[in-house]
């Protein structure tokens, strides 16, 4: 490296997540879903021209999406290699959201952007939103009961949605034909376009600035390094094989538990990843497809050394087997609505459990690890209109070496915040009795785990379907080092004075409700790190002091301490 | 002879600017001592005694404190009590199901108050304000009386919906203060009356958590300046860049957090006024952070979203300042990947950088400007023991030259071209990306550091040109005398505009015009203009983020409303959508009463100028684009007005050193500013 490069590299690592995160940025402030506007549930990027290989993305985006587009960038190049797909021309931009095509979900529908300089391809630009909904049996797209993709909404392989800069009338004519509320997804739609727009002016700054040559050998070197900036990362974790387990409460269609089994080996500088002995594909919702699988491995190990940056390199060092045969590698036409909100975060809780063995210090108990997704489908007679609201909620996060866990944490994958009780109320015809800490659902620990929160919604007018998909009904999120685990997840409808309970505890359509009745969830509290009898007495002192446990269970859990 | 006295409390020093205007003109002295951390009123009246005046000889002292920012950022507050709605007492806890961090699982959050002093009483509103369950005011009298006992000095009443129908908190609250022995009793919806349950009552206990500290501090202050004969106006610096009198200023106490960043703007503001510009991104850098605002169109940004720190936002209208947790004490290594790297770690004030000889051993974006001859070591006002330029240069070769193949210089430079271009990434981020274009600007460069890296800031930005004011280092100080008597009006309608009754929007702003006037009318410093700015945060209907948009006036038209909310939203995110309905989601009325404007030129004595040979003393090597230049070094307070330096050059004065980059040229303009184009 001669001088100028030590610096040249640095300033163009900046400058693409420069152009990601002003992406990332335009993307939710413009946008009109709340799930993108307010939850963020979004990302930006930019991929190698001709693999598709992750170049930088946005801070700010949704962590599952950290290692997914570079699958669905790469089956796109496939694609039009393969002659499938028609060749990139300026401004044009694809639009795709099959889950089979390197996707998660179908409500995440990803939009792609070819960059030229002077004529030839430089590389891709690619965004992601969570569309509010995408058709299907289920308003929001979260079927517990599907048993097969066609059921789960409408499926596009890669159309170009704009053509030479501009909209392509037919093809949205299309999609907002066979989508609910699609009066607003236009604004969605040029939000989301917008913001590739703005990647690609901020893009075209660096290129005149570098050259495509210089930018090229950047990317290729800041490849490089990141993959060592990760080698020097795993090698500081002990040599040898350390296997977890996590479990999938059940599929929505068939009860009983699916098993992720995760084998992790660390040898030199590599992490080696093997799932098989998991479950094989299952009947409903909660496969996951392979690059879905892949990208969880990534964000957790991201949450574990959250300093490395995101690019191809930094994920080089992880060897990921593919889990063929298992319900981790769904194939068409396997029903995957859940993959990206549920299973990747059991996914990613093996990884943790498999890491806390061997670096303690670094990595907590299991977090609560639900996106607590609930949908209420309905018809409001006071403003003659219907309605599709969603209520996601956090859990605790586990305790770790250096303190409790975190309340009411986002779930793993996300970053998305809860819409408050008082916009709910505003647009939705419901009344929330409470909002609360989910009292006693911390694991118990040295360090115990965080609280879930507990609310109570009641349907004021109409009519309405409730419809969940949530996880850790079944067992709460495990502690470690001799911690406890956290509550259970629990779901209860109170209709006609009767209380109801899913069948599948965590995931359940189309239960009918009618005004007056009500919806309770309480989330999971985070596991416990480390035996409770070593739990300073003053702070089992304070947590009764606070009413977080009865003085009974804090006998129970903490026993003399107390 | 009439003295008014700008005193601005931050973090190290205590600055003092004094104006003494009579029939002759108007004269300035300016003071800086050391903050006294402990009890900030011993700093102030050090400060007046340093300007060699008596505080029975001021007419008007306008105080900007950090007293309250402190308090909630080390959460040295008041023990607060909550009355809120049965259901909803871990609202504050809860938060929005967020975490510190995108990635990482660590980090623990603790509401200002906690849970055993946070009580729930039987009553409840509906969104459209119908009461649901009445006010049970047994249980609310039995709560003020447990939160009594248990020893809490402040209280919050907050109920759900309060902004719809305040009702059962105006209820509570007169409860409460029967039961109460001292006034700081803060309802949520008096602060601001917006709707999300966590924001308005975290804004609340953030008030109620500093209103005990700023009424001790200010009543301590006014005794003490009582004491040494001060018998006229004390007004008080809020974060939405306006003054208000120390009587009134603890019920809104929380306004005045961020206050100190607010004035900084504010003086920005009043230096563009005079300066005949109106563009500014505002630039303040210091040792450990930076803070950054942007001014269009004359008027400082205002934003009511401003987070202080995480899981503690403050709904309340203030100036949007955006802090970069980068300084001149960000920390150059060099990563496991090989790769230079500046920050996020800083070495802060304690140790600081190596060359403040505080035991710091780390290279820093500072000791990058003293190995560079950027900065004169022989000038730090931070400095406690020398440290010699050897042992700096060897701090580089070890932990950077070496590693990289560089030389000591080119690491040094190398680590400013970095920290400057993740500078003006973040930069961006809070401003030219929202639509603006970069040509339109100047960079307004104060702190003790901004002027060193301005120059290069705005070649990497596309600003054409820089402006260092007179007094860079004393920016806070002056904001405090320029700042105007302001106070601000929120109001949730949340309606779509085509059904909206336009007599009630202008009912709307009517109302909160005259409750803003009737305020800013109890203030006595001398008003020369009263000006009142409407406005309203609005949205596509199924959107959540706002645009504000300016009323021209409150008999504003449908059309004329959806027109300029379309042009508004069309430059921010160039994207129309004619296909959606247009929401008024919140109105906001500013009533701002604007002081006599203060005379930039005296800022420095004309006296002391002389011409461009007699300020020049000297020339150092200085390191710049790869090679040694002799640069000429200056005396700002000798500069002639209409001066013009070419760069190379360093223009040093006691409060802030500027760098004159190869290729840029500076001017001394009509005022004493410093104008450089790049």
């Amino acid at each position: 490296m001669t001088s100028l490069d030590a610096l040249t590299l640095a300033v163009i690592q900046a400058g693409l997540q420069q152009v990601c995160n002003e992406m990332d940025i335009a993307f939710s402030r413009s946008a009109f879903s709340p799930v993108i506007a307010e939850a963020d549930d979004r990302s930006d990027g930019i991929y190698d021209r001709d693999t598709g290989a992750l170049i930088a993305q946005g801070e700010y985006g949704l962590p599952v999406f950290v290692g997914t587009m570079q699958y669905s960038t790469g089956e796109l190049i496939r694609l039009i290699r393969e002659g499938k797909v028609g060749a990139p021309e300026p401004g044009d931009i694809y639009i795709v959201n099959d889950p089979y095509l390197g996707g998660t979900h179908l409500m995440d529908v990803r939009f792609v952007k070819p960059v030229f300089v002077d004529g030839a391809l430089f590389c891709w630009l690619q965004n992601t939103g969570h569309w509010p909904d995408i058709g299907g049996m289920v308003p929001g797209g979260f079927s517990a009961h599907a048993t097969e993709v066609e059921q789960e909404g409408l499926r596009l392989p890669p159309v170009k949605l704009f053509k030479r800069g501009a909209m392509d009338p037919e093809i949205f004519s299309i999609i907002a034909s066979n989508i609910r509320v699609a009066d607003q997804r236009i604004g969605d739609i040029k939000a989301q376009a917008a913001a590739l727009m703005v990647g690609e002016s901020r893009l075209s700054d660096l290129l005149a600035k570098y050259g495509p040559e210089t930018l090229d050998a950047a990317i290729t070197e800041i490849r490089a390094r990141s993959a060592e900036r990760m080698r020097a990362e795993i090698r500081q974790i002990p040599d040898g094989t350390y296997t977890s387990e996590a479990f999938v409460d059940s599929d929505g269609v068939v009860n009983e538990p699916l098993r992720i089994a995760l084998s992790m080996t660390k040898a030199g500088d590599g992490l080696t990843f093997d799932f098989s002995g998991s479950s094989p594909p299952c009947r409903g919702p909660m496969n996951s497809v392979v690059a879905t699988t892949y990208s969880s491995v990534y964000l957790a190990v991201k949450h574990v050394f959250p300093d490395v940056p995101i690019n191809a390199g930094t994920f080089a060092p992880l060897t990921i087997h593919r889990p063929e045969g298992t319900f981790l590698d769904a194939r068409y036409p396997k029903p995957v609505s859940g993959c990206a909100a549920e299973v990747s975060q059991r996914i990613a809780e093996a990884v943790f459990l498999a890491l806390v063995q061997a670096i303690p210090e670094r990595v907590t108990a299991a977090p609560a690890g639900t996106s607590g997704n609930f949908a209420l489908g309905g018809f409001d007679p006071a403003k003659n209109a219907p309605y599709v609201m969603y209520q996601i909620t956090g859990g605790g996060y586990g305790g770790n070496a250096a303190h409790d866990g975190l309340s009411n944490g986002c779930s793993t994958i996300g970053i998305s915040k809860t819409a408050p009780v008082e916009v709910m109320e505003q647009y939705y015809p419901v009344l929330f009795r409470r909002f609360a800490l989910r009292e006693g659902s911390g694991g118990a620990g040295a360090h115990r785990g965080g609280f879930g929160v507990h609310y109570e919604v009641e349907l004021l007018r109409g009519e309405a379907r409730a419809s969940f998909v949530m996880d850790h009904g079944r067992f709460g999120p495990p502690g470690v080092l001799g911690g406890g685990a956290g509550a259970p997840n629990v779901v209860r409808i109170h209709r006609d004075g009767e209380t109801i309970t899913p069948l599948h505890l965590s995931k359940d359509q189309n239960i009918a409700i009618k005004a007056g009745d009500r919806v309770e969830v309480m989330t999971p509290g985070g596991g416990g790190y480390g035996a409770p009898a070593t739990r300073d007495p003053a702070l089992v002192a304070r947590d009764l002091r606070r009413g977080y446990y009865r003085d009974d269970e804090a006998k129970d859990l903490w026993g003399s301490r107390s | 002879m009439r003295r008014m006295a700008g005193i601005d409390v931050g973090g190290t020093f205590t600055d003092l600017l004094l104006t003494e205007a009579d029939s002759s003109g108007v004269r300035v002295r300016l003071a800086k001592v050391p903050t006294t951390i402990r009890n900030q009123a011993e700093g102030v009246l050090a400060a007046i005694r340093a300007a060699e005046v008596a505080p029975a000889d001021l007419d008007l002292v306008i105080h900007g404190t950090t007293a309250t920012t402190n308090a909630v950022l080390e959460r040295k507050t008041a023990k607060v009590g909550l009355i809120t709605t049965a259901g909803f007492r871990d609202v504050l806890e809860l938060g929005r199901r967020t975490r510190p961090k995108p990635y990482g699982l660590f980090g623990t959050f603790e509401p200002l108050i906690p849970r055993e002093w946070r009580r729930e009483v039987p009553e409840r509103v509906m969104a459209d304000g119908a009461v649901h369950t009445p006010l049970d005011e047994g249980a609310v009298a039995e709560a003020v009386r447990a939160l009594l006992a248990e020893g809490c000095e402040a209280l919050v009443i907050h109920f759900l919906h309060a902004y719809a129908n305040p009702e059962h908190e105006l209820r509570a609250g007169a409860i409460a203060r029967e039961l109460w022995p001292n006034p700081y009793v803060t309802l949520g919806h008096a602060l601001l009356s917006e709707f999300r349950e966590y924001e308005r009552g975290t804004t609340a206990s953030v008030n109620a958590a500093v209103q005990p500290i700023l009424d001790r501090y200010i009543r301590r202050l006014q005794d003490d300046l009582r004491a040494q004969g001060f018998a006229r106006d004390l007004l008080v610096m809020n974060g939405n860049g306006g003054t208000v009198p120390a009587g009134l200023v603890v019920e809104a106490a929380a306004k005045t957090v961020m206050s100190g960043p607010a004035s900084g703007v504010m003086a920005a503001a009043a230096t563009l006024a005079q300066s005949g510009l109106t563009n500014a991104i505002t630039y303040d850098m210091g040792g450990t952070s930076t803070d950054v605002a942007l001014i269009a169109g004359g008027v400082p940004e205002v934003s009511a979203e401003l987070t202080i720190d995480y899981g503690l936002p403050i709904h309340l209208p203030m100036v949007d300042v955006h802090t970069v947790g980068a300084g001149g004490g960000s920390i150059a290594s060099v990563n496991r990947a090989g790769m230079l790297q500046v920050g996020p770690e800083s070495a802060g004030s304690e140790p600081g950088p190596i060359g403040y000889g505080r035991g710091g051993t780390r290279p820093t974006i500072t000791d990058a400007n003293l190995v560079l001859g950027r900065l004169d070591p022989a000038r730090l006002t931070a400095v406690r023991a020398g440290v010699s330029l050897d042992a700096i240069r060897d701090a580089f070769a070890r932990d950077l030259a070496g590693p990289l193949g560089l030389s000591v210089e080119e690491a040094a430079e190398a680590v400013i071209r970095l920290g400057n271009v993740h500078m003006t990434g973040a930069i961006r981020m809070v401003s030219l990306s929202r639509g603006y274009d970069p040509r339109d600007f100047v960079l307004f460069a104060f702190g003790g550091a901004g002027p060193l890296h301005a120059v290069a800031l705005a070649r990497e930005l596309g600003i054409p040109e820089v402006l260092v004011p007179a007094r860079p280092g004393l920016t806070n100080a002056l904001g405090c005398l320029v700042a105007d008597l302001r106070q601000d009006r929120v109001r949730t309608l949340n309606r779509p505009l085509d059904g909206l009754d336009m007599a009630d929007l202008r009912g709307v702003l009517e109302e909160q015009a005259a409750d803003a006037l009737a305020m800013v009318a109890e203030e006595q410093a001398e008003i020369e203009e009263t000006t009142i700015l409407y406005g309203a945060d609005m949205q596509f209907r199924g959107q959540t983020h706002l645009i504000r948009v300016a009323l021209p006036s409150r008999e504003i038209d449908r059309a004329t409303l959806q027109d300029l909310f379309e042009t508004a939203y069309f430059r921010r995110f160039q994207v129309r959508l004619p296909e959606i309905r247009a929401v008024v989601v919140n109105l906001v009325t500013s009533v701002i009463g604007r002081r006599t404007p203060f005379p930039l030129a005296a800022l420095i004595d004309d006296a002391g100028r002389t011409d461009l040979a007699g300020a020049r003393l000297g020339t150092r090597p200085v390191y710049a684009g790869g090679a040694w230049h002799e640069a000429a070094i200056y005396a700002r307070e000798a500069l002639p007005l209409g001066a013009e330096i070419v760069g190379p050059a360093v223009i040093q004065q006691i409060d802030a050193t500027t760098v004159i980059e190869p290729g840029a040229t500076a001017q001394v303009d009509a005022i004493g500013n410093l104008r450089i184009r790049v």
